[in-house]
């Protein structure tokens, strides 16, 4: 990837596509309903079906998306874990950001008044 | 001969098919950006399109890391609409036209631009959301053949604007060379800025997103001298999807003028926009 200097963006590249083979195939497979079933059945057992590091199954259990991008997460296929949780991408902006929900929203709408 | 009359580009956000599929255009959070797209299906229907080429990017339902293409065109008799893990209505398979496919997939390859080809095609929300949306009326029977066009914009290294820009001018050759009188729309979708990954997410670029909207009309090849880097700074990690609009706009060979356009922030993390333009012939050629 060419340098960048960019603040609080993980460019998605081979280095982080490597790293993150595993989760972010897991996370494909939730496109199925019945893999969202299966992985909402039994999570350690599905996780170690797809093979998940340590880290990246960490960072499952604890439902934090800044843990899952720096273990090479790719947003696209994360948002379909956070589908599962029934979170849109307003939580999970919230949660990046360490905002509240309200305020990230808040956020959001002050940048057209901008 | 086949001709483009024109072009689409709009934002191709999953919030909106949800608001489309909820009946929501009247609620005062959507109104001012579905009331941007009356002129847009008003300019669209008189258009007459037989087809419409898509030109998007998929977020991971056709494609995965496994086998990511930068350029892929699809070349089948039917593509279809597939749950993508979170709840966004599946839509009817939308129509085809295999031979138009093969001949842009022939006039490309021979044009250097060496693409994949897919018989086998699942299309997510950066398609069937604009279908949905400029096609409000369809009720599942769509009125128009597609060709879908997926853009790399996942995984890195992404096409450059400029490589985009020249396959979009070798889409409009290969269209423009196509013996059947067919009228033809295409549409880039995605955009305008939006990050949804990491500390930045939430970040937004009214600024640069008026001067995109401007400039792609006026003086599209200025996008040329960017890098994907800059895109990333200026209109998020996700903005990148700028791309799909700079090859739409690629695809228009002639006279080109502005129909329409409406942006409105926020839609779901995202600055909402749509965009009409007109391409007139250069060289009017006389029908005997």
């Amino acid at each position: 990837m060419q340098h960048h200097d960019i603040p609080g963006t993980v460019v998605f590249d081979g280095t982080q596509a490597q790293k993150g083979y595993a989760l972010n195939a897991m996370c494909y497979s939730f496109n199925a309903a019945a893999n969202r079933d299966a992985f909402t059945r039994d999570e350690d057992a599905y996780c170690a079906k797809f093979g998940l590091n340590e880290e990246q199954r960490a960072a499952i259990r604890e439902r934090n998306v800044l843990k899952l991008l720096a273990a090479g997460g790719n947003v696209y296929y994360l948002a379909k874990f956070a589908g599962i949780l029934k979170l849109n991408v307003q939580d999970i902006g919230a949660q990046q950001t360490g905002m509240t929900v309200d305020a990230f929203k808040d956020m959001l709408a002050a940048a057209g008044r901008q | 001969m086949a001709q483009i009359v024109g072009a689409i580009a709009t934002s191709h956000i999953p919030a909106i098919g949800k608001a489309i599929a909820e009946k929501k255009q009247n609620d005062p959070y959507w109104k001012p950006f579905f009331d941007g797209y009356d002129k847009a299906i008003a300019w669209l229907r008189q258009a007459r399109p037989d087809v419409v080429v898509m030109i998007y990017n998929d977020h991971g339902l056709n494609f995965f890391l496994d086998k990511m293409p930068t350029f892929a065109v699809g070349a089948a008799a039917q593509y279809r609409s597939e749950d993508e893990g979170w709840g966004l209505p599946v839509q009817s398979s939308f129509p085809g036209d295999a031979d138009l496919s093969w001949h842009v997939i022939e006039s490309l390859v021979a044009d250097e631009f060496d693409i994949v080809s897919c018989q086998d095609m699942a299309v997510d929300h950066g398609f069937t959301v604009p279908m949905t949306l400029m096609f409000p009326d369809a009720g599942g029977k769509w009125p128009v053949k597609t060709l879908p066009v997926s853009i790399n914009t996942v995984q890195h290294p992404l096409p450059s604007p400029a490589r985009c820009w020249k396959l979009g001018r070798a889409i409009g050759r290969a269209i423009e060379s196509y013996p059947k009188d067919l009228r033809v729309v295409v549409f880039g979708t995605g955009g305008l800025s939006h990050q949804l990954d990491g500390t930045r997410a939430g970040f937004i670029n009214k600024k640069f997103d008026l001067y995109c909207l401007e400039t792609i009309v006026k003086d599209p090849e200025a996008f040329s001298k960017l890098s994907v880097v800059d895109l990333v700074r200026e209109a998020g990690a996700q903005g990148v999807e700028f791309l799909n609009w700079i090859a739409m706009r690629g695809t228009l060979l002639g006279s080109v003028s502005k129909i329409h356009s409406n942006y409105h922030i926020p839609i779901s993390n995202t600055a909402g926009a749509t965009l009409v333009l007109e391409n007139r012939a250069a060289v009017q050629t006389q029908a005997a």
